[in-house]
C-alpha cells in the first residue's frame, strides 16, 4: 500500500492505482473526457492534467500511477492554469451549437466548461467542420463537435470486439469515422452514445425529440435477454422517450446492448392494442373491459365445463412477468387444466420430472469473466445475450480458453480455442467424444453410471473433442481441484433442440467429470421465473409442443404471438386457427393474432409493475414508469379479475406485490430462490448418442432483433444490418449438391408447407443444414426449428 | 490484389514480430503495397489489413498518418521538397520555383502525362545536405541546384 495526499487529503492506496483513481475514492473531481474506468488509457484529452509535487509539468491523472509520499494538488495555481489551457485548446474548433445540441444539458465538454474554462475565448479564427458520417440506423453523428477523446474507437475495440471506429489523419485533421462507408454494427454501438463526452454522437431515435431536463428519469429491468440489465427509462408526457443503462457493476456493468436501448420505439408502435376487442360474427369490435371478461370467461367456462379442463391449453410467454405467470398458472388450475407451459421454443420435454430444481445459469455474471475454461454448447450468445458475450470475451482476453459446440459459426468477436461446428444432430456425438475423453483423462469413467459408459463404448474420440476435453480439464495446467474455474453452458440454440436432453445429460456429465459450473443461459427475462413460479405442465398435463401437436379447444395466450413465437409456427398457426376459443392477453395487434376471439389489451413493462427473475436467480422488481396507454391494463390485474370473473378463488390481490408475496409464500425471495435453483437431474435419462441421419436439418434462429413482441416493433433496430430479408443459406458444398447458385429463388419445404426464400452461401454452416431464421412473418409457415426441411430450385 | 512478390516481401516483415502480432508489420506492409501500387487506395488498405487480419479502419487510420503514404494516385515520380527552415534558409524557394516551372504544376499536382507529383515536404532530418527532395520516398537529392534538378528530370524522362 502506498501512502499519498490529494489536496491535502491523506488516502492508502494500491501499487499500480492511478492518480484519477485515488482521486474518484476520495471523492475529489478531477475534469476528464478520454478516461473512462473501462476502457483502456489514452491519455489524449489532457484535462485531467494535476500538479505533483517535485514535478516542473503537470502530469495527466489518468496515466500517472502514484508512488509512495506523491504530494498531488487538482486546484493548485499550476493546476487551474493546465486545465484552463486544455479547455481552450479544447473549445478552439468545438462549435457554439449547444441549442440545437442534444447532448445539451448532459454534456461534459459544458459542464467542464463551466466549471474549468475562461468565460470568453480569444479565439477568432474560424472552426473547422468535419463531415458526418452516417453510420447506422442507431446513432448519429455531429463530427464538428467531436473532440478526438476516442472513447467510441476503444469501446468498440476493447469491449465490443471489432473496431468498427478509428481516429484517421493526424493534428488538425484527425477525424473518428467508419471504414470508407460502413456502418457501425456491433450489437453494442448504443454505448458509444454514452459514452460520447460531447454531442458528436447521439442517439438517432432520440435526436431532437426532447432536452434533457424535460424528461422524468424511472428505473426499471430490460425485458428482452435472461440478464435483467437495469435501465432508466426516461419518459415525456407519458411517453418512452428513450432508455439508458443503470450502472450495476455484477449485471451489465455501465453498458446496456443495442435491443435493451432501442426496443422502447417498440412501445410506441401504431400497432399497440389500446382497447378490448371481440370477434363476433368473424368480424373485431371494441368493447369495454367490462364485456371483454365477461366474454371471455364465459367462453373458457363453457368449454372446460363441456369438455373438462384438459381442453384448455395455457400458454405463457417467458417475457411475462413473475405475477401474470402465476395468475395464469392458478387460472389454468382453477379451470381444471394442468397444460400450461412458457417453453414456447422448447421441443425436447423428457427431462420434465427429473429436475431437482429449477435450472439456471449455475453462477453468478461476474463468474463468467473469471473462467479459464468455458464450453458454450448451441449457442450464438452475441445474438443471444449480448452483454454476456462481453464478459466471456473479457475472460477470453485474459487468456480464458473458449470451446465451441455449435451448429453454426458466426464470428463472436473473441478468440475461439477449439470448436467443433457441426449440425445440430451431430452435436450429441461431440458431447459424448467429449465426455468419452474427459472420461479417460481423469480416469473417473467408473464414476459415469453404467448405462452411459456402455453408450460411450462405442464412441471414436475426434482429435478435435480430444482437444476440448484436454482444455476443459485444464490438461498441463495448474488447475485449482476445489473450484477450477471451468464452465460449461447451454445457449438458446441447445435449448430448442430436438435433442435436448442428450446434450444436457452429456453436458451434465462432462461437467461433473471437471467439476465445472453448469448451466444454461435462460432466453428471456422471466425463463428461469417462470420455471419457478410453475408454469409447467401438471402431471397429466401437455407442455407447449405438446398443446399445439394436438390442438386444444380452448386456449389462453399471455403475450404470446404463436407463429412467431412458438417452435413449431405452422402448427401453431393451425392450432389456434382451428380453436373454438382464443383469449390473447396481447400488447399488439398481430396478424398472429387473427384467429383469436377476445384481445386483451396488456400493458409492457414499462406500464406495468412486475419482477422479473434472471438466468443467475436474481429476483428484480419494478414498477410502472408510464400510465397504460388507452385502456391497456397491466396483465397481473387483467388475470386478476379474469380469476374472479371466472368465480374462482385465491384472487384477491390489491397489487403486484401482494402477488409476489403469494409466489414466495411470504418469504424473502432469495430465500426460496436458493433452496430451489439447481440444475442436477434426479435420475439419468435413456440417451441415444448414435443417430445417424442423411436428411437435411434447418437451424431455425431467433434473430436477435425478432425475439419479442416489442423488440419485432422498433423501427430502428429493424432499420440495422443485421435484420436482412430472411434466406435459405447453406454451405456451398451443399448449394453444388443441390444443384443450386448462390442468390437463387429456392422452394424450401417442411411438412406440408413451403416459402420461397433467396438460397445464400454460406461457408460458416456445416453440410447438411440450412439455416432458416424464425420469428418471422415469411418463415411463420414452416415448421420445427430444427426439423427436416426439404430445398429445391424454386 | 497484391503481387506474390509484395506478399513473400510483407511475409518477411512479419516473421520479424511474435506469430500474434501481426499488427506489428502494418506500416511495412503498406510500404510494400505502395511500392507495387504506386499509391494506396481504400482498396488496396482493405486488402492490406485482410491479410495482415486486422481491421480496415485500423490500416487506414496508420495510412492516413503518416505523410509518406499516398491515399491519392501520383505520378510515376513523386518529387517531395522540403521546405522547412534550413532548406528555406539554404534557397530551397528557388528550387521549388523552378521545379513548379519546369514541370508547370503546383503543389500537390500531377504532371498531365502522369508522370511527375510535386509535394511539400516537412523536415527530413538532413539539414547537412539542404536544399533537397526525394524521389518516391526512396532517393534522397541533396545539395540541390537549378542545373542539377534539371540534370535529373532529364535523368527520368
Amino acid at each position: 500500500m502506498l501512502n499519498i495526499e490529494i489536496d491535502g487529503k491523506a488516502v492508502e492506496v494500491d501499487h499500480g492505482t492511478t492518480i484519477i483513481d485515488a482521486a474518484d475514492k476520495l471523492g475529489i473531481a478531477i475534469p476528464r473526457f478520454c478516461y473512462h474506468k473501462k476502457l483502456s488509457v489514452a491519455a489524449n484529452c489532457r484535462m485531467c492534467l494535476v500538479q505533483v509535487e517535485k514535478f516542473a509539468k503537470p502530469l495527466p491523472a489518468c496515466a500517472t500511477p502514484v508512488a509512495d509520499g506523491m504530494k498531488i494538488f487538482t486546484r493548485s495555481k499550476a493546476a487551474v492554469e493546465a486545465q484552463k489551457s486544455v479547455m481552450e485548446f479544447l473549445l478552439i474548433n468545438h462549435p457554439l451549437d449547444c441549442p440545437i445540441c442534444d447532448q445539451g444539458g448532459e454534456c461534459d465538454l459544458q459542464d467542464i466548461a463551466v466549471a474549468y474554462g475562461a468565460p470568453a475565448s480569444r479565439y477568432a479564427e474560424e472552426k473547422r467542420v468535419v463531415l458526418n458520417k452516417n453510420i447506422g440506423p442507431l446513432v448519429s453523428t455531429d463530427m464538428t463537435r467531436c473532440i478526438q477523446c476516442t472513447r467510441c474507437v476503444r469501446f468498440l475495440k476493447e469491449v465490443g470486439g471489432m473496431m468498427e471506429l478509428g481516429m484517421v489523419g493526424r493534428g488538425e485533421h484527425a477525424e473518428i469515422t467508419a471504414y470508407v462507408d460502413k456502418s457501425v454494427d456491433s450489437e453494442l454501438s448504443g454505448n458509444i452514445i454514452d459514452l460520447c463526452p460531447v454531442g458528436a454522437l447521439t442517439s438517432k431515435p432520440f435526436r431532437y425529440k426532447a432536452r434533457t431536463w424535460e424528461l422524468t428519469r424511472r428505473p426499471s429491468i430490460a425485458p428482452h435477454d435472461g440478464l435483467g440489465s437495469q435501465i432508466e427509462v426516461h419518459i415525456k408526457d407519458g411517453k418512452v422517450l428513450r432508455v439508458l443503462p443503470r450502472e450495476k457493476e455484477s449485471i451489465n456493468e455501465c453498458w446496456l446492448s443495442d435491443r435493451d436501448r432501442f426496443s422502447y420505439e417498440g412501445l410506441n408502435s401504431p400497432d399497440r392494442l389500446t382497447v378490448p376487442m371481440i370477434k363476433h360474427h368473424g368480424e373485431w369490435h371494441e368493447t369495454d373491459w367490462k364485456t371483454a371478461l365477461e366474454f371471455a370467461a364465459g367462453q373458457l367456462k363453457d368449454i372446460t365445463n363441456a369438455d373438462g379442463g384438459e381442453q384448455l391449453g395455457v400458454l405463457v410467454s417467458p417475457n411475462s412477468t413473475m405475477e401474470e405467470a402465476y395468475l395464469a398458472k392458478q387460472i389454468a388450475h382453477g379451470l381444471g387444466s394442468s397444460n400450461i407451459d412458457y417453453r414456447l421454443r422448447q421441443t425436447d420435454f423428457r427431462l420434465d420430472g427429473k429436475r431437482m430444481g429449477t435450472p439456471w445459469m449455475g453462477c453468478n455474471i461476474p463468474d463468467l469473466q473469471e473462467m479459464d475454461r468455458i464450453l458454450v454448447i448451441g449457442s450464438n450468445l452475441r445474438n443471444e445475450h449480448p452483454l454476456l458475450a462481453n464478459r466471456i470475451r473479457k475472460a477470453v482476453a485474459q487468456g480464458a480458453e473458449l470451446s465451441l459446440v455449435n451448429p453454426m459459426d458466426d464470428d463472436q468477436l473473441m478468440a475461439v480455442k477449439h470448436k467443433a461446428i457441426c449440425t445440430p444432430n451431430d452435436m450429441v456425438n461431440v458431447l459424448a467424444q467429449i465426455l468419452k475423453a474427459m472420461s479417460g483423462l481423469q480416469r473417473l469413467s467408473l464414476c459415469l453410471p453404467k448405462s452411459l459408459n456402455d453408450l460411450l463404448e462405442t464412441v471414436r474420440v475426434w482429435d478435435n473433442s480430444q482437444a476440448m476435453a484436454e482444455s476443459l480439464a485444464g490438461l498441463g495446467k495448474e488447475v485449482d481441484l476445489v473450484s477450477p474455474r471451468t464452465g460449461i453452458f447451454l445457449g438458446n440454440i441447445a435449448q430448442s433442440h430436438p435433442r435436448f436432453t442428450e446434450l444436457y445429460s452429456l453436458a451434465e456429465a462432462i461437467a461433473s467429470l471437471c467439476g465445472a459450473t453448469f448451466g444454461i443461459l435462460s432466453p428471456a427475462a422471466n425463463s428461469t421465473g417462470a420455471h419457478l413460479v410453475g408454469v409447467l405442465p401438471g402431471e397429466h398435463g401437455l407442455n407447449a409442443k405438446a398443446m399445439l401437436e394436438s390442438p386444444r379447444k380452448a386456449y389462453l395466450l399471455v403475450n404470446v404471438e404463436p407463429e412467431l413465437d412458438c417452435h413449431h409456427a405452422a402448427q401453431a398457426r393451425q392450432a389456434i386457427a382451428e380453436a373454438e376459443c382464443v383469449i390473447a392477453l396481447t400488447a399488439y395487434k398481430s396478424e398472429a393474432l387473427e384467429h383469436a376471439d377476445v384481445l386483451l389489451p396488456i400493458a409492457p413493462f414499462t406500464e406495468t409493475s412486475g419482477t422479473y427473475m434472471s438466468m443467475e436467480g436474481r429476483v428484480q422488481s419494478f414498477t410502472a414508469v408510464t400510465k397504460p396507454l388507452g385502456e391497456c391494463r397491466p396483465g397481473w390485474k387483467i388475470l386478476r379479475v379474469l380469476g374472479n370473473t371466472l368465480g374462482l378463488s385465491g384472487f384477491d390481490f390489491d397489487s403486484s406485490e401482494q402477488v409476489k408475496n403469494a409466489i414466495f409464500g411470504g418469504q424473502k425471495p432469495s430465500t426460496v430462490v436458493w433452496n430451489s435453483l439447481n440444475n442436477n437431474l434426479r435420475e439419468l435419462i435413456d440417451i441415444q448418442v448414435k443417430i445417424k441421419s442423411n436428411v437435411l436439418q434447418r437451424l431455425g434462429e431467433v434473430p436477435q432483433f425478432q425475439s419479442d413482441a416489442i423488440v419485432r416493433r422498433s423501427p430502428p433496430l429493424q432499420k440495422t444490418r443485421a435484420v436482412q430479408a430472411p434466406v435459405a443459406a447453406m454451405h456451398s458444398q451443399l448449394l453444388t449438391e443441390l444443384g443450386l447458385d448462390d442468390g437463387e429463388m429456392v422452394t424450401v419445404k417442411q411438412g406440408v408447407a413451403s416459402v420461397l426464400l433467396k438460397a445464400k452461401r454460406d461457408d460458416r454452416l456445416p453440410h447438411g443444414v440450412v439455416r432458416v431464421p424464425t420469428a418471422l412473418p415469411v418463415t411463420s409457415l414452416l415448421g420445427d426449428l430444427m426439423g427436416e426441411i426439404e430445398v429445391t430450385r424454386a | 490484389m497484391l503481387s506474390q512478390e509484395s506478399l513473400a516481401k510483407i511475409d518477411r516483415e512479419l516473421t520479424k514480430y511474435p506469430a500474434d502480432r501481426r499488427q506489428a508489420a502494418v506500416m511495412s506492409a503498406l510500404r510494400i503495397a505502395q511500392d507495387e501500387k504506386g499509391w494506396l487506395s481504400k482498396e488496396t488498405v482493405a486488402y492490406v489489413a485482410e491479410y495482415l487480419g486486422i481491421p480496415p479502419i485500423a490500416a487506414l487510420e496508420v495510412a492516413s498518418f503518416y505523410n509518406m503514404y499516398e491515399l491519392e494516385p501520383v505520378g510515376q515520380y513523386k518529387i517531395t521538397v522540403c521546405t522547412n527552415i534550413s532548406c528555406m534558409l539554404r534557397d530551397s524557394d528557388v528550387i521549388v520555383d523552378h521545379l513548379q516551372e519546369r514541370l508547370g504544376i503546383g503543389f500537390n499536382e500531377t504532371t498531365p502525362d502522369g508522370k511527375f507529383t510535386l509535394k511539400e515536404g516537412e523536415c527530413m532530418g538532413c539539414c547537412g545536405g539542404a536544399p533537397l527532395f526525394h524521389i518516391n520516398n526512396k532517393r534522397m537529392c541533396e545539395f540541390l541546384t537549378k542545373e542539377k534538378v534539371d540534370a535529373i528530370l532529364e535523368e527520368l524522362k
